[in-house]
């Protein structure tokens, strides 16, 4: 529990306070042997007004201690001087542990006025913690009531307030009766029921107790911090009692924090790091419903709550253990990831495996536990909401489209946590793509699209395929590339599934059938043929949108390191509907891609063959030569238009940009065959004309043809320079330049 | 395809509660955690709950003597195989205020969480699971919607409306028109709305159910079996006769209810059952109904 374990960070201080409770020396010797302070001077300055400060201390509480009758505060210039003392201390700089016995005893004993009592009470700010023994004894000054009703008041007020900075807490618990006995007190009740709150585990939970705070209850009709209090008792009795909160409760309990806010801060301040929080309130009050709807048809993420199923089978078991149900967390409290580690040996899911999805720590522990029944009432949960809240399949939903949205970003993000997808999703997604007008919930129904687990094929073709097909085809330019982008993620992750698996699967040798290698190649395959084939027909539609085609290209850049990156024995080449669409691209960002992409395509096929070289053994999975071939095949295309000025020559696929000088002659261009190198490539020209601009200031004729021999290879470090890392790798690696003549040998590019 | 007959072991006078009512239908996925040993404390908690949800933000003590007392007991009676689960009813009462103990505690509201032949739900999944894919309410929606929320939260399941789609509307029609009833029978009756007016108009079409019958012995080929082409035919059929006396085209119009001696169902999922004999054949149906809407 939060409050237990926040008082025990504050345990260390003071190691024999109990015994020298009123010995301040020990405290003083401690701060005069410091070494570090008696090093500066300006630091012993300090200490010699601290201990100034620490004698007068001193005599204030010898003087309490000793105070003896009614003493008038008016009269009396000695206790008006140590009352100042005391004060002026604990605002400062707070009490050391050792006060709070003498000051707590005679602000309680009814010795003195009530001012000066609640002057007293108001500085009991604690420097660094509050010893349990200090406190035990003035509730047993308060039990014998001898002090005022506002002192009592304000004595509880403190203690609640005060609550995390006791040191200890197994006495105060012992006292938890006594507290309940304060309840029937009308004044003292709200205050109490606070402290109650505080102090209340699984075991003060009693039947007498709950018929007690039930007759209040009747007695004093709906209050606040009863409820609290009640429901406090409901998260750990179920089978006990039930309340159900009011929607809009806001504070439980009357703010007890006043008089002593300012001196908490700062005393939180100084001991930044083990300083206790306040403990928010978890009661799980009911959702504000904003809109009038059928009872189950409203979308409500559930609020983690208790399981209180398995009460009767406890019951049974506690015979024999008496740990079992004790011992299990509830995931109402359940706020912080060091909790989390804590409990996790007791912790249990909530009754509403909903609720998971908007509680990180939970997801951790789901993560852990690998639990078919978690998935499963999961799975029912999420499939029912999608279904029942699908704005574009149920009628008469379109005003929620807002709630559905937050609903899907919801599973989409659990999905990220959690690193994999939901059945559900899955399913939702092949029910209602159908049926989906592309535009509703755009954005997230694509991102769900993403995390689509790998299954079989046939399914994917008829329920996901095909329909976003036809959508695909008569969408906006803008759907086109989110299309592209959500296959792009899909493609990622189900890489990353199955590096992942790669690693486990070194132990276990084991996979389960439905996800053989083979399975994964054939589907990841599909999926990039796919993308192809709809990358085509797009660039075609959008007259090879230069935005599109860097969407496209992006996809590309995924697929050309499947091998070395993902360990997947798979290449597959872009169409040359994408290929020649960016090589002869307006725009130097597709160039640039493209070389990028080519370089890694060699890398990865240079790899594969070394591999299969090296290993000599008969691979299972083997490139076939019609992918080396493509390679090469657009290799010679792109050398022959970027270097060698021979595309149209030596171009030799049958898609590609061969061409007979004749035909080449009739389009009256005068020097086609350069016409696609590095410094005519309309792409490129731009590049071209600054360098022209730089090299030759005085030139106003734009002669392209000055770029040559030594120049050649200024251009090419004027282009490396201005970001073109893409084409500096790919002119790198693929373009033989040893002998510095412009007809390099394409030859010693292929593979 | 046809609803078997009855089992013989079924007792007619325990699920005899289910007739000449009106249920409302929810398709319910499966009950996570629950036991068939612990009904009374079920009992206790929901009685307690539905305290709690009546006066929001009174606590209130679980076992005391409440208004509304609840009671929740299985139906073994109710299921089509022994793989299906017992059924489960759960029925609420008023205690009479302040009257002596004797004085009849009055039914406000039941519901019946069932399984006819669905066993094929349950395939695979562990034992934590329960599965009574449907379940039928009868009373007032605001204690539907208190119970439905109780077993929601405590056996993490969900239920939906099930609405029954015009072709499953017309699968009834088709199947009840061919079952054997005593002879004193009341009309069949089917009742079709027209989309797209600006004032709602429905139609109804009264056929007797022997004529009825006639037209259905002609169009099923093989006793014991329906198929969905018989059921387009027969549906046709009776079109084209309303067409030729009235020149209105149903087919372009939407089934809504279907009323027959055996029951009478609508479109939004509420169904009458008006004879023992084929309760279970119509439960089995909707039992199917429900799981295709759960998977």
């Amino acid at each position: 529990m939060h409050r237990r374990q926040s008082s025990e960070t504050l345990k260390k201080p003071p190691q024999d306070h109990h015994k020298n409770q009123t010995d301040l020396s020990a405290w003083r010797k401690g701060r005069r042997t410091d070494p570090k302070k008696s090093v500066q001077s300006h630091q012993s300055l300090n200490d010699k007004k601290n201990d100034s400060e620490q004698d007068s201390l001193e005599e204030a509480l010898s003087y309490f201690e000793q105070v003896q009758g009614r003493v008038s505060l008016k009269k009396n210039n000695v206790l008006q001087k140590h009352l100042t003392t005391v004060e002026s201390i604990a605002l400062q700089r707070g009490l050391p542990p050792e006060g709070f016995d003498v000051l707590l005893k005679v602000a309680l004993s009814g010795k003195l006025a009530d001012t000066v009592n609640t002057r007293l009470l108001k500085s009991l700010v604690p420097a660094s913690v509050i010893p349990e023994t200090s406190v035990v004894s003035a509730v047993s000054w308060l039990c014998v009531s001898k002090c005022s009703g506002n002192i009592q008041l304000l004595f509880l007020r403190w203690l609640i307030t005060m609550f995390d900075f006791i040191d200890r807490k197994e006495e105060i618990h012992a006292l938890y009766g006594f507290f309940f006995s304060f309840l029937q007190d009308e004044k003292m009740c709200p205050y109490v029921c606070h402290l109650l709150y505080l102090l209340t585990r699984k075991e003060s939970v009693k039947p007498f107790r709950i018929r007690r705070l039930l007759d209040l209850q009747v007695k004093m009709g709906m209050q606040s911090h009863l409820q609290a209090l009640l429901s406090l008792y409901k998260l750990f009795c179920p089978e006990l009692v039930t309340i159900t909160l009011p929607g809009k409760m806001k504070t439980y309990f009357k703010n007890s924090e006043g008089p002593w806010k300012a001196a908490i801060n700062a005393v939180r301040q100084r001991n930044q790091a083990s300083s206790p929080v306040f403990q928010t309130l978890f009661l799980g009050t009911a959702q504000p419903q904003s809109r009038k709807r059928k009872w189950n048809t409203q979308l409500i993420i559930p609020a983690s709550s208790t399981n209180i199923n398995n009460i009767e089978e406890d019951r049974k078991k506690n015979c024999v253990n008496l740990y079992s149900r004790d011992e299990s967390f509830p995931v109402e409290q359940l706020q912080t990831f060091s909790q989390l580690l804590q409990n996790i040996h007791h912790l249990e899911f909530p009754s509403q495996m909903g609720s998971v999805l908007t509680n990180p720590l939970l997801l951790h522990y789901m993560n852990c536990i690998k639990d078919e029944s978690v998935y499963l009432r999961l799975y029912y949960w999420m499939g029912q909401t999608l279904q029942e809240e699908c704005t574009w399949c149920v009628a008469d939903s379109k005003q929620y489209e807002e709630e559905f949205k937050d609903f899907l970003e919801t599973v989409y993000k659990t999905e990220c946590f959690l690193q994999e997808g939901f059945s559900s999703c899955e399913e939702f997604l092949y029910k209602s793509l159908p049926l989906w007008d592309g535009i509703c919930c755009r954005s997230q129904v694509l991102r769900l699209v993403s995390w689509i687990p790998l299954g079989n094929f046939s399914e994917m073709k008829s329920h996901f395929y095909d329909p976003l097909v036809q959508l695909f085809f008569t969408s906006s330019l803008y759907f086109k590339c989110s299309v592209i982008e959500s296959l792009k993620e899909l493609l990622q992750n189900w890489l990353n599934w199955h590096v992942i698996h790669l690693d486990s699967e070194s132990d276990s040798q084991v996979r389960s059938s439905n996800t053989t290698l083979s399975g994964l190649v054939n589907m990841v395959a599909e999926l990039i043929h796919f993308v192809g084939w709809i990358s085509t027909v797009a660039l075609r539609l959008e007259n090879n949108h230069t935005f599109l085609l860097y969407f496209i290209l992006d996809f590309y850049e995924t697929v050309c390191d499947m091998y070395l990156r993902y360990n997947l024995p798979l290449l597959i080449m872009p169409p040359a509907g994408v290929f020649y669409p960016a090589l002869l691209s307006m725009d130097c960002v597709n160039l640039n891609q493209l070389c990028y992409i080519m370089y890694r395509y060699r890398t990865n096929l240079v790899a594969a063959k070394e591999n299969e070289l090296s290993k000599k053994q008969i691979l299972q999975f083997k490139f076939s030569s019609q992918t080396y071939q493509e390679y090469n095949q657009y290799i010679i295309a792109m050398v022959g238009c970027l270097w060698t000025s021979s595309a149209f020559q030596k171009d030799t696929h049958p898609q590609g940009l061969r061409m007979d000088d004749e035909l080449l002659k009739k389009t009256a261009v005068k020097e086609f065959k350069t016409s696609f190198n590095i410094v005519y490539h309309p792409a490129m020209m731009g590049y071209a004309l600054h360098f022209l601009q730089q090299a030759w200031p005085d030139d106003t004729t734009f002669n392209f043809s000055l770029i040559k021999g030594k120049k050649w290879n200024w251009y090419l470090e004027y282009l490396y320079s201005q970001g073109l890392t893409g084409l500096k790798v790919f002119i790198e690696s693929s373009i033989n330049r040893v002998s510095q003549a412009s007809h390099s040998n394409a030859e010693n590019a292929q593979v | 395809l046809f609803p078997p007959p009855p089992q013989d072991n079924t007792d007619p006078q325990k699920t005899a509660f289910l007739l000449r009512k009106q249920w409302t239908l929810y398709s319910v996925t499966p009950l996570y955690g629950f036991s068939n040993a612990h009904l009374k404390h079920y009992a206790r908690l929901l009685s307690a709950f539905i305290a709690a949800e009546k006066q929001k933000g009174l606590a209130v003590e679980v076992g005391v003597e409440l208004d509304i007392k609840v009671a929740v007991s299985s139906i073994p009676d109710l299921k089509g195989s022994d793989r299906d689960q017992d059924a489960i009813l759960v029925q609420l009462s008023l205690r009479p205020p302040a009257s002596p103990k004797n004085s009849e505690e009055k039914l406000v509201w039941s519901g019946c969480f069932c399984s006819v032949s669905g066993d094929h739900l349950s395939e695979n999944l562990p034992e934590d699971f329960t599965c009574l894919p449907l379940f039928l309410a009868n009373g007032a929606e605001s204690y539907t919607s208190i119970v439905g929320s109780w077993f929601q939260k405590t056996f993490d399941c969900c239920f939906r409306r099930l609405a029954i789609s015009p072709l499953n509307l017309s699968w009834m029609a088709a199947m009840w028109t061919g079952c054997q009833v005593d002879k004193t029978t009341s009309a069949m009756e089917l009742i079709f709305s027209v989309p797209c007016l600006p004032y709602p108009l429905d139609i109804s079409y009264a056929i007797h159910p022997e004529d009825a019958k006639a037209l259905w012995d002609t169009v099923q080929k093989t006793p014991g079996e329906i198929t969905q082409e018989e059921v387009d035919v027969f549906m046709d059929c009776l079109y084209s006769h309303f067409h030729r006396h009235f020149k209105i085209h149903l087919s372009a119009t939407k089934l809504v209810k279907v009323s027959t001696a055996i029951a009478s169902a609508h479109c939004d999922g509420i169904i009458k059952f008006l004879q023992s004999k084929y309760l279970a054949g119509v439960l089995m149906l909707l039992t199917e109904l429900a799981i295709s809407q759960i998977q």
